[in-house]
Order: structure tokens, then sequence, then C-alpha cells
């Protein structure tokens, strides 16, 4: 019998009583003493040769300690990785941590100061004179890939080109009755984590330490060894507070390498922490594509093909992942809809901007807001509801497991039950209804309807098909438990936290499985010394593939415990049966011992059967078998402003089908955060180069991110199908509501204006750009 | 240098200071009262949000000279041995996830509270406008806030899922 009482339970955070009290240990709040503070020279031009750094007037300067140039590193700094090299003939450009003979985006770092504090630090950065001759920048892909074209790299502004292909496409958009071209853009986007990114480097003997804001202190210790040499049980990562990352914390940055080259260097502890306008230039983007896409479809909307063909802005470097995230995204366009044919075809194109990389969705969210868009617009073309073209195509819930065109098999899903709940929840027909009166009565302010039925992949990922795919690494997760003698619990999770609430989690999962209180786990992440193993935390993998190991450690802990129990109560281990808690004989359920009394027992190891070491303690690595899917309906009703362009969310229902739910209220503040973000790319957020290469977005002044103000109430709910591919039958969380919101709200935005004759608009949707749209679609009518 | 004398958060400072010092930097530098983060260098985030003399002031956009002589509470003097309401509001709505933006919304949402006692929902969204999350969507902060201030005009919106009632 299983008792389940914690997994479900709407429990509020542990992490919260430091949160809430300003107690958090964020990275910049350490001080080591001696410490030096960094501050980093960064190239105001995106494209261009160093002729000459000269440092010596900022060395000395008051309070400078040093001062270095690209080229007093030239022998150690190495270069940052990329760890997906997707295709064998990928161009991957070697990447300097301080660049030293060329520039090739604004913001890359050309020299250093280190001083007593920050002040005197960036004083002195003025002094430093560089030399630039100035080389043509490189922002527009299409053009990029043209003869003639100025250069990025020496070999050419091309990395890959990756394909993937199933079915006969040819076949499929040569019969086809119906075949659709549409070309979309996914603008770039800056993840802007609210806590900037910074780090500290200490050197002691030969023991390197380096605190960082990052996402993946693993995956970070690793490279720094394998790239700078550093003997990896020299080096500890420590990941403290960290405050959001979205991706943007999944990296290997060259701030982190400097970090710990100029602390060797010194000899003395160094911090670096960026300023938000920094930042804006030097943390990686997200996005960036071109979307070239191709339907073939039946009369009746039946879809028969799908070609997608992409142009991915890599920006000037390849970072960790840079090349991979794109190619996530192959496996989403098809989405849950059945069909004969699908080819896709990416290619990586370098400018002189910063390097995109992993944001909030990572491919899947570009996919979908393409497949999804295209359903409306292959439904306005036909004449269609837009929910009744989706049904005559999706899987039904009946054919799970299901193989897909792209070659990934859903396990489980039930889109008929989401979306009928969404249906119901946001008043679908009276919404149509209304929808037709305003426009027979030509009101200023027309509504639209937007419709998203999206599913993702989740748990990155079976190493096996990492493997397949060339990515640099495996997909497992790590978990051990340690049982103190007061039967307590500490739980080790290589996944690193950074605002999920693992601790709560993770205490709820130990909590049913081993039978102890709630209160007495103890979950310890982000520091490669007290969790020595784990992928960390990015591709909502932290509960599917993090939380499925934390399961794996507590059985075998069951187990150990078992053999011990039997010899206290002088029974074979054959007669006990577990129920959480405690392991009692079977027929006699008073003869029984709990695990705090076990766990005592093994401490004290006074009369423990022959060959059972006195340990309680176990360690568990979980590789999955398959991704995860959530899906779920996300409709979305706009009100525009036809006189103005303003849009106004007038609702927004969710429903999210992610399995078997550990937290609902965690559950839910993902969702909602995640619909912001989503909501931020249909509405908001642009970064924007102007014609020499500089970002105009630099602050939050100009890169919008909505406040409460401009985002309406959420209202969520959720149908539950578990997963069948992990043993909790849970689905991941962490960026559906991203993934599904931008294509609900820009096709609201279109939905609305589809009478004017739109067909559709450029994201950001601003008033700027609604008011354009309406009055050129008005000219060309007229 | 310039000598500034303030209470932080009922303890009395006196130090010698650039003029040029930012009250952030005074607040976590100097005092070492680092429960204050910084979250941006143009005034947008509202992260460093703290009180002064009663009112909510973003200590980004203060030189600690200027608040020479004042008297500031930050988010590790808010609680008078129990908790703020407004700490358990946020605790118990799940207001935060980073937790980042949350010192600086929590005094940002003492100071609206304090001049609206009673607000509705979109006056609290729009006396928030200042204060930047990037993990909530707000709506649970907005949620917390009306929880906190307990009067009638905030109608806490109701939870749809099956959440309610949270354990804590």
């Amino acid at each position: 019998m299983t008792v389940t009482t914690e997994i479900g339970k709407a429990r509020a955070r542990k992490e919260d009583a430091r949160l809430v009290t300003g107690q958090t240990n964020w990275t910049d709040n350490i001080k080591l003493p001696g410490m030096a503070h960094i501050v980093f020279l960064r190239s105001p031009m995106a494209h261009a040769r160093i002729t000459s750094v000269d440092v010596s007037a900022a060395r000395g300067a008051p309070g400078v300690i040093a001062a270095f140039s690209g080229a007093d590193f030239a022998d150690e700094q190495g270069s940052l990785p990329c760890a997906w090299p997707v295709t064998p003939d990928i161009v991957i450009p070697n990447h300097l941590p301080m660049a030293i003979e060329e520039v090739r985006y604004v913001g890359e770092i050309v020299a250093a100061v280190v001083a007593r504090d920050h002040y005197a630090a960036a004083d002195a950065l003025e002094l430093i004179d560089v030399d630039y001759e100035p080389l043509p920048p490189v922002l527009d892909m299409e053009a990029a890939l043209t003869e003639g074209t100025p250069k990025v790299h020496e070999a050419g502004n091309k990395s890959f080109e990756w394909v993937f292909t199933n079915g006969d496409v040819d076949a499929a958009f040569r019969d086809a009755p119906v075949v659709m071209e549409r070309t979309y853009r996914q603008q770039r986007l800056i993840p802007e984590a609210m806590e900037p990114r910074a780090t500290v480097g200490a050197v002691v003997g030969d023991e390197v330490t380096l605190w960082s804001a990052t996402q993946v202190p693993h995956v970070l210790r690793f490279l720094l060894a394998a790239v700078l040499g550093i003997p990896e049980q020299n080096l500890r990562v420590i990941a403290p507070d960290v405050g959001g990352g979205f991706g943007s914390k999944l990296q290997v940055t060259a701030e982190e390498f400097l970090t710990v080259l100029i602390a060797r260097r010194l000899g003395r502890p160094v911090k670096w922490t960026e300023s938000r306008s920094e930042g804006n230039l030097a943390v990686h983007h997200g996005r960036d594509q071109i979307q070239r896409i191709k339907v073939a479809a039946d009369r009746d909307g039946r879809l028969r093909g799908l070609s997608v063909d992409l142009l991915a802005d890599m920006g000037a470097y390849l970072m960790l992942v840079t090349p991979g995230v794109p190619l996530l995204g192959a496996f989403m366009f098809n989405a849950i809809y059945k069909m004969d044919a699908y080819s896709f075809k990416c290619t990586g194109v370098f400018t002189t901007k910063v390097s995109t990389d992993a944001y909030r969705g990572a491919g899947r969210p570009e996919a979908t807001y393409a497949i999804e868009h295209a359903m409306d617009d292959l439904a306005a073309e036909l004449g269609v509801d837009p929910l009744e073209l989706r049904k005559r195509n999706w899987i039904t819930h009946e054919e799970f497991p299901y193989t897909t065109i792209a070659g990934l098999t859903y396990d489980s899903g039930n889109y008929e039950a989401a979306t009928a709940k969404a249906v119901e929840l946001f008043g679908y027909d009276d919404l149509r209804k209304e929808q037709a009166e305003r426009r027979a009565s030509g009101d200023p302010v027309q509504l639209g309807i937007g419709i998203s039925t999206f599913t993702e992949m989740c748990g990155l990922a079976p190493s096996r098909i990492l493997g397949q795919l060339a990515y640099g690494a495996g997909g497992w997760e790590h978990a051990a438990i340690r049982m103190l003698p007061t039967g307590k619990v500490e739980v080790v999770t290589g996944s690193s936290a950074h605002g999920q609430g693992h601790e709560t989690a993770w205490s709820q999962i130990v909590a049913d499985r081993l039978g102890v209180p709630f209160e007495d786990v103890r979950v310890l992440h982000g520091d490669t010394q007290v969790a020595p193993k784990g992928m960390d935390t990015y591709g909502s993998r932290s509960l599917t593939v993090g939380g499925i190991a934390v399961v794996g450690a507590c059985d075998k802990v069951i187990d150990k415990a078992r053999a011990i129990a039997a010899g206290l109560l002088e029974v074979s281990p054959d007669d006990l049966e577990w129920t959480p808690g405690r392991w009692s004989v079977r027929g006699d359920p008073d003869q029984s011992k709990t695990i705090a009394e076990i766990s005592l027992a093994t401490f004290a190891a006074h009369n423990l059967p022959d060959g059972v070491e006195p340990s309680l303690d176990s360690e568990a690595t979980y590789d999955p078998n398959n991704f995860s899917f959530p899906h779920g309906t996300h409709l979305c009703a706009v009100e525009v402003d036809t006189e103005t362009g303003q849009v106004s969310i007038r609702s927004y229902v969710a429903v999210d089908d992610v399995g078997v739910v550990v937290n609902p209220l965690i559950v839910e503040g993902q969702v909602h955060g995640g619909i912001a973000q989503g909501i931020a790319q249909a509405l908001y957020e642009e970064a924007v180069y102007d014609a020499d290469g500089n970002l105009q977005t630099t602050t939050l002044a100009d890169y919008l991110v909505p406040s409460a103000a401009d985002l309406p109430t959420f209202v969520t709910d959720r149908t539950q199908t578990p997963s069948t591919t992990n043993p909790l039958g849970v689905k991941g969380v962490g960026e559906a509501g991203t993934i599904a919101s931008t294509p609900a709200v820009v096709d609201a935005v279109i939905d609305a204006l589809r009478p004017f004759g739109v067909r559709d608009i450029q994201m950001p949707c601003t008033s700027e750009r609604v008011w354009r749209a309406i009055n050129e679609a008005k000219g060309a009518a007229r | 240098m310039t000598k500034v004398s303030m209470t932080i958060d009922g303890v009395r400072y006196e130090d010698e200071v650039e003029p040029r010092m930012l009250l952030v930097h005074y607040l976590r530098e100097v005092a070492g009262r680092t429960g204050t983060p910084i979250g941006c260098d143009t005034s947008n985030c509202g992260a460093c949000t703290v009180l002064l003399n009663g009112l909510s002031a973003k200590s980004c956009s203060v030189l600690a000279v200027q608040a020479d002589g004042g008297e500031i509470t930050t988010i590790q003097g808010l609680a008078d041995g129990e908790w703020h309401p407004l700490q358990h509001a946020f605790h118990e709505e799940h207001a935060l996830q980073c937790g980042y933006c949350t010192p600086g919304m929590i005094m940002a949402a003492a100071d609206l509270l304090r001049d609206n006692p009673n607000p509705t929902e979109q006056e609290v969204r729009e006396g928030l406008e200042g204060n930047l999350c990037r993990c909530t969507g707000y709506q649970n902060i907005v949620r917390a806030v009306l929880r906190a201030a307990g009067g009638s005009g905030g109608v806490v919106p109701p939870r749809r899922t099956e959440s309610e009632g949270v354990a804590s």
C-alpha cells in the first residue's frame, strides 16, 4: 500500500524564509578577506581589428592592483567551449575569453582592471587606451550568406547546415490541393534574469574555488578543468543562491574563465559583478530565427506535409549549446499533429552580435510559434474554425503511444480533454459571438481570439539520444540520500536550483517515499563539494530526471533498511513488508521498526546482520528512456483599438497537462511566469541593433520587460495524464507557459484584424506595428 | 570624503564616504546590509527599494550623502520579531521564485499599503509598476499584497486549480 500524503500538496516553500527576510546568499554578497574587484573593458565596435591596447595608465591609478589586456592571458586562457558540434563539418571559431587581435560584437571583453573596490576599478577603466581598425559589421542573416558579404570569421558566415527528413516530402507537396508558404521571424530576445551575473574566484595553494551565479556548476567545473587544465579534483564550483536563469546562466562564460585566471595570477580573491547594461550586451541572447514554413494540406485541412527551412543567428561565436538550440525545435514543429512527411533544415549563421543560446524553451517556443501560427493561417485560408482544424489533425488520446513524423514517441496525452476544459473556462463560443457582433457593427475596438494547442519535450534527456545528436555530455541526473542518526534526512541533488523550489519539492518526494515528515528533510545542492555529481538545471529536467534520481536513491535506502530491520526483529528479510516509514513483520504489524529506529541502529552498528555495512546512505543516477511531453491548450482574447493600435489582453486561459503534480503551488507559479515571458515576446520585448551593430536596448528603459500593470490575471487549470516514462508520472513544467503563450497572443491580435486584411505582424506587436499593419492593409485594399 | 550618519534598521551608522557613492552601495558595501540587492543601473527594476524616512525609495537613485540624517528600513529590518504581514503573505501565496526582486517588491508594497491600505487589484498592479519580476508573472505578488492588506477593496482572486488550502 502506498500512502501518498505529500505529493500533490500545495506546500509553501522552504526556500522562502531566507528570501523574504533578506538573508539570501547571492554571489555579489560574498566578501572574502583581501578581495579585489574586477571591471572589464568591452568593445564599443561590432567588428574591428585591435591594433593596440595600452593599460599602463590604468595600472598607475589609485587603488588599482592590476590591469590586463588579452595578450596577458594568451598562453593560458584557452577557447570558450561549444559542447554541441551538431554536424561533423561545423565551423566552431576560436573564442578567446579576452580578445587579442579582433573583436566581433559590441560587448566583447578587451581588457580588465582589478582594484581595491569597484569604483576605483571603474575609474581606471577609462584610462585604458585601445586602438581599433574598424571592419564591416555583419548584421543581417540573409545578407550574411550571400556571396561577397564581409566575413565574421575567416571560414565564412555559415557555421553549419543540419537536415532531417522523414516521409516522402516531395510527394506530399506535389499532390496536395493546398500548399501554404509563410515566413515568420523570431526576434532576438534578452533573458533578463533579475540577478545580474556575478563571480568570485579564490585560489589557495592548488585549490581553486569559483562562486558563480550559474545554472550549471557541474558543467562549469568540468569545462574549466578540461579547457584551462586545472586538475578537476582541485576545482570547486559553488552556485550559491542564484536569482533566476531562464537559460541565460546555462553557460560557461568568459567572465568565469577570467575570474579564475585573474585570481590565480594575483594570488588573491577577486569578485566581478556586472551591471544590467553590461549584461544586456554580453549575456547570451535568445531566439533570432527566420522561419520559412511550407504546409501541404487537403481541402478539408488534413495536413499532408510540413517543410521548415530555418536561418538561425548564432551571433559571433558558438557558445555552450548555441548550435543545438534551433535543433531542439526540429522535433517540435510537427507538434501534436499527424502528417505524412516532414523536412527540416537549419542553417546556423554568424553575425557580429552577441551569441544566442538557450532562453526559456530553447528551440521549442520558436517551433511552437511557427506551427500554431501556421495552423491559424491555414484555418483562415480554408475558412475553417482554427480549433476545428486542430481537431482534424491532432493525435487522439486513443492513439498513444504515438511515434511522430519527427521520430519522437509521445507516450501519453489527451489533447481533447485539455482543449474541452480550456474552451469551457474561456467561454469560446460566447467570445466568437461577440467578435462577430463587433465586426458587424464596425466597432473601433475589435476582439481577437488566439489558440495554442501545444506540446513540448521535457526532461533533457536520454543520453543515447544526446549522443545521436552529437551533444557533448549525457542527460542523466544524480541524487544521494544521507540518513542521519536521528532519523532526519539529507538529500543531495545534482540539479542546481535557482528559483524553482527544489528544496520543497524534493522534500515532498522524499517524505512520501521514506515515510518521514516533510520538515525532517533537508535538500543540498549547488556546490560541487557537497553535490559532486550532476548535470544541473535546464530544459525542464529537474523533476523528470533529477526527481526520479531522488526516488531511486530513496528506494535503495529502503532496501538497505530491510536487511537491518530484519536483524533487529530477528526475522528473515522475506518476512518483512514496507509501508512508508517502517518495515513490519508481515501479518504482525506491531512487530516493526521505523526508518528512524533503523537509522539509529545503523549508526550504533552494534548488532547488524553479518555482511551488512553500517550505512543506509545511497546514491542513484537516473538516465531517462524517453522525454516527457507536457501539453495543453492556451486561449487568449485580446482587444485591439484599431485607431491607435493598442492591444490589451482581455482574458487568458491556460489548461496545462503536466502529468502528476508534486506541488500545485509551484506548478501554478511556473505557468504564470512562463506565460508572462511568452506574452513579453508577443507584445513587448526585442533586442535591437542599429546599422553599426550597436545594441540599442542595453537598459530596462529600452528593453521592455513587462510590469504588473502590463499583464492580466491568468486563469490556469490542469488536466492530468500521467507520463508513462517515469515512476512518478511527472512531465516538467518550467518552460510550458513560455512555449504556449506567444502564438496564442499574436494570433489573437491577427485574428482581430483579419477583416482588415492583416495577415501577419512582426513580433513584438507594439501599438505602432499594429497601427501600421492596419493602415498598410487598408492602403492595399484601396 | 564626506561624513554621513543615518539609522539603518534601527542601528545608527556614521561613516566617511565619497560624495558620489550610491545609497545602495553604502548599504551593501559599507553597512553590510546585503539583503537589498541591485538589479539594474537605470532605476527601472526596483530590486533595491527601501524605505527612506518612511517612504519607498530606489536606493540606487539616491546618494548616500542625500540620505544623511535619515532613517532607512530595508527588508532586513522589516520584521519586528515576527515576520511582517507582507512577508507572510508572499510566502503563503508563493509570490516569489528566485526571490531576487522580493526585497524591493515587499518594500514597495509596504509603502503602497501605507498610502492605500485597501487597494483594488488594479491599484496594486499600477502601484508596483516600478518593480520588475521575471519569475512570477506578478499574479501571486498581486494576490499576496491584497492578502496582506486584508481589506475589502482588494478581493483576492480565487485559485482555479485544486491548490486551495496552502499547507505551510
